[in-house]
């Protein structure tokens, strides 16, 4: 659109302040996003390489980007120490270094941004970051996310004490930052993603109590599982309880499936939650990359074309962000290779001459289905549970006030007149959307951002509608997808343009001419230009 | 729900505005049926300040009887919250909201000026830097989402139905009346039709020969953790609109919108945009006290406008069975005050508590036809 008079109350001529441009920003520091920016760095394109980590001690206590469980190590308050910690134990960093990469650790990207079907006054596609007490934009040619996996959540009475906490979290702390505090854990889940925690735990000096398993035998490498031996493996169980004062977890209460089993206490400091892995696709979805529900791939992933590409075309995903499953877990190579393939993808966009890489990897058959075995853990955990947990800690929502529908406690809605719709009666007959229940009843709208409740608020929506998991819609993710405090992010200077022509509303003065003076007929030309706003849009 | 064959009044659009015309209607045993292109209450509806106040419409002594009632007529919470304030950031914004409440206070409502720290007593999270505001002992805030779906269990408890996931593809006419709305799951008779689809009723009463002029845009807002509960909470100033909500989270927004062209049945993703940092700003700056608070959402709503900015109420003439409202960016708060309007208009053919001329189309007889470019929203 070009040329003629713009309503200046719009964004129209507002120019959104940039404060930094590059060729190519590259999202996470694992081994896809390192090896993409070694590759992007090897064929001479510009390339920024952000990693939150080590994120602020006061931050990773609220489980923010792992749930970390408060198992961290008083380690984490030194963030120089945790900063060099994070290089030694990732020598390939140093190198981009080298490569004159410009890499910003503790640098978290809040906001991924792109002009689309509904926006269309961006400059081009920017990045929102804060580093510190500090803001920014960045304008980026071309972005590729590799944000990595976090762990579902699973609720039982007391899993909110200290020492409940995911097992990526505990690998990310122990495996980046020696600062995993875990002297005895009793792990839920026998995957590959929780065999292979288990491995690294123990020979880190973890004692791996024991590993429980709802699913009547492991469903993990069979290899992986003789590798770790003599681990008490329980198996067709669930976890009952923990039990524990202000240090956190003392001990953790499993049984047989089914009610009236017979409770068995186990000793431990921690419990790792280890029954799923998901791609963290939150930057991707907030910014409207379709998404595809694919079990195989750990359930909500970005739809790919060739060179990781998402839908939208400045945006390539790789590394775990794009899908995990087994041998990918096991092998880091794999990630690495789609880091390759997305730095060659963005450089042919760049017009750079490259060769073409080779097909990705596919994902194997998974001899069990991953949504029975997520909605089983559900259903044993959080809905046989022997208490009422809250599923969503942020909103202390309950299991059976997600399946009821019933409003904030905080209302103090009386009994009497509780709601006694079903989800049926709210759906008709489409699938419950995790948006809709969430706006009723909170769970998930806290300052986690849904992290630890998400993929259990839609299993327990599945179990409750009796529809397939994957039947239930993917609730929103909105930026920014960490919280930022509304001071650091308004480090910005409003520009002139802007401060001139802000308005409350739509700044449309004959909205606000009082009905006895609205004239009987309306014309352009003739319209009011002067009218106070009202208050209270 | 199984196909429905007809309802003696289709309503096409499950937002504030149709499902409290369709409660309105069912509470008098009226056969009712919403249809709703995706889930009740989910565009402008569910994504907005929430606001109850709007002196300048002819709704508004109607908006201001209803809203204390609400809970109790609906059976379901809606956290409405009366009384508002609005803060003055500097002496000549207090004169000019001064002047803005005249239009309120005309009508018999009350607005009492605050000097600074009377304002703090009631907005503890406000600061030093403000001149002054107004106690509107009028008007407030609700939370739209759960009115919204407040509206559709109601209707649904006076008998009234709702049919989400359905698509309108056209209406038959006959005689001069709407018979039956064609559907993607079925064609679905009516004795009386009300469009009210947001941005849809262009299209859809286009396809019956009425012209409604409207653009959409898209516009965004904030919202922070929650903090402990201020007195007030429906607080307005520095050029935003918005409440603390009953959580303690404050929902803000403000600033530029961005005008869209939407086809026909289609919404786009709603994107939120870096603005995110221009309203942090402007709310940081408004409650002082709050500037550690974090961020922890941003969302945009796709609105339609008519030119002037009002909404259009009507039943027309032809067909004589056919009620249009879009309520122009201004419809949650009224919506209580519009559901009745609208039963009137369907049972009696008038509005029995007010007079709606304003808000007819035949004021739009003499606009540009290019008023879209003059008025620059593109």
């Amino acid at each position: 659109m070009s040329g003629g008079f713009r309503d200046p109350k719009s964004v129209a001529g507002k120019r959104l302040p940039v404060e930094e441009t590059t060729q190519l920003l590259v999202i996470g520091a694992g081994p896809a996003g390192v090896a993409a920016a070694a590759e992007a760095a090897r064929f001479g394109i510009k390339v920024v390489l952000v990693d939150e980590n080590p994120v602020p001690a006061s931050v990773m206590g609220d489980d923010i980007p792992l749930h970390f469980g408060q198992r961290f190590s008083s380690a984490v308050r030194n963030r120089t120490a945790m900063l060099e910690a994070f290089i030694a134990r990732n020598p390939a960093i140093t190198e981009l270094f080298d490569a004159g990469v410009d890499v910003r650790l503790g640098a978290t990207v809040w906001g991924l941004y792109a002009n689309g079907p509904s926006v269309g006054w961006l400059p081009g596609t920017v990045a929102g970051l804060q580093d510190g007490d500090r803001s920014f934009m960045l304008g980026c040619d071309r972005v590729i996310v590799a944000a990595g996996r976090r762990d579902v959540g699973l609720a039982f009475p007391g899993w909110e004490l200290p020492g409940v906490l995911g097992i990526t979290a505990a690998q990310h702390l122990l495996e980046r930052f020696d600062a995993l505090d875990v002297r005895r854990a009793v792990i839920l889940g026998s995957s590959a993603e929780a065999l292979a925690a288990a491995r690294s735990l123990r020979s880190a000096g973890t004692e791996i109590a024991a590993l429980v398993e709802v699913a009547s035998a492991p469903i993990g490498p069979p290899a992986l599982l003789r590798e770790l031996g003599n681990i008490p493996l329980l198996c067709g169980h669930t976890v009952r309880r923990v039990e524990g004062g202000s240090n956190g977890v003392e001990a953790v209460f499993v049984s047989l499936l089914g009610p009236g089993s017979e409770e068995q206490r186990i000793a431990c400091d921690s419990v790792l939650i280890g029954v799923g892995t998901v791609p963290v696709i939150e930057l991707l979805d907030s910014l409207g990359c379709r998404m595809t529900y694919q079990p195989e791939r750990g359930g909500h992933v970005p739809l790919l074309g060739d060179a990781q590409r998402t839908s939208v075309p400045t945006i390539h995903a790789a590394g775990d962000c794009a899908g995990i499953w087994p041998t990918k877990t096991l092998d880091a190579e794999i990630a690495r290779a789609e880091g390759k393939r997305a730095a060659v993808g963005v450089a042919a966009s760049l017009g750079i001459a490259v060769a073409t890489p080779p097909p990705p990897a596919e994902p194997e058959t998974p001899d069990h289905d991953p949504d029975t075995y997520r909605l089983d853990w559900v259903r044993a955990c959080v809905v046989d549970a022997s208490g009422e947990p809250y599923v969503c800690q942020c909103e202390e929502v309950t299991a059976r006030e997600i399946l009821e529908l019933r409003p904030p406690r905080y209302l103090a809605w009386p009994d009497d007149r509780r709601n006694t719709r079903s989800l049926r009666q709210l759906l008709g007959e489409a699938p419950p959307n995790p948006d809709q229940v969430k706006r009723l009843t909170r769970a998930g709208m806290g300052v986690c951002q849904g992290r630890r409740c998400r993929e259990q608020v839609a299993a327990l929506l599945a179990l409750g509608a009796g529809t397939k998991l994957g039947d239930i819609p993917l609730a929103s993710h909105r930026a920014p997808v960490r919280p930022v405090p509304l001071s650091v992010a308004a480090e910005t200077r409003e520009s002139a343009e802007m401060t001139e022509h802000w308005d409350t509303w739509f700044g449309m003065p004959p909205q606000y001419v009082p009905y006895w003076d609205a004239p009987r007929l309306y014309t352009v030309a003739g319209r009011a230009t002067d009218n106070e706003p009202p208050e209270g849009k | 729900m199984s196909e429905p064959n007809g309802a003696s009044v289709v309503i096409v659009g499950g937002g504030a505005t149709g499902l409290s015309a369709g409660w309105w209607l069912a509470r008098e045993g009226i056969d009712v049926l919403v249809i709703d292109k995706g889930i009740v209450g989910w565009e402008a509806s569910g994504r907005n300040g929430g606001g109850c106040t709007h002196p300048f419409s002819p709704l508004f002594k109607e908006e201001q009887r209803l809203w204390p009632m609400m809970d109790e007529l609906l059976g379901y919470p809606t956290e409405f919250c009366p009384r508002r304030i609005r803060i003055a950031m500097d002496e000549e914004q207090m004169q000019r909201y001064g002047r803005a409440r005249q239009h309120a206070v005309r009508q018999g409502f009350v607005s009492e000026p605050l000097d600074a720290q009377q304002v703090r007593e009631l907005v503890p999270l406000a600061g030093d830097n403000i001149a002054g505001g107004y106690l509107h002992s009028f008007g407030g805030h609700a939370n739209p989402q759960r009115t919204v779906q407040a509206y559709a269990w109601a209707m649904q408890d006076h008998g009234g139905r709702v049919l989400q996931h359905t698509t309108v593809q056209g209406f038959i006419t006959n005689g001069g009346k709407v018979t039956a709305v064609r559907t993607n799951r079925g064609t679905i008779g009516c004795d009386t039709l009300v469009i009210a689809a947001g941005p849809q009723i262009n299209h859809l009463a286009g396809s019956l020969g009425i012209s409604v002029p409207m653009v959409a845009a898209r516009a965004e807002m904030i919202v922070t953790e929650p903090l402990p509960l201020m007195p007030i909470g429906g607080v307005d100033g520095n050029g935003l609109y918005g409440r603390q909500t009953l959580r303690g989270n404050l929902a803000y927004g403000g600033g530029p919108h961005e005008w869209l062209e939407i086809s026909d049945n289609d919404v786009p993703h709603r994107s939120s945009t870096p603005l995110m940092r221009n309203i942090a700003a402007r709310l940081a700056e408004l409650f002082p006290r709050a500037a550690h608070a974090r961020a922890i959402r941003s969302w945009a709503g796709i609105i339609e406008n008519t030119p002037d900015g009002r909404p259009v109420i009507e039943r027309v003439t032809s067909p004589d069975n056919l009620v249009i409202a879009t309520l122009s960016s201004i419809g949650f708060g009224l919506s209580p005050a519009t559901g009745h309007a609208i039963r009137d208009l369907v049972v009696d053919g008038v509005c029995c508590f007010a007079e709606l001329s304003s808000l007819g189309l035949s004021r739009f007889d003499k606009l540009e036809p290019d008023w879209i470019d003059l008025q620059g929203w593109r």
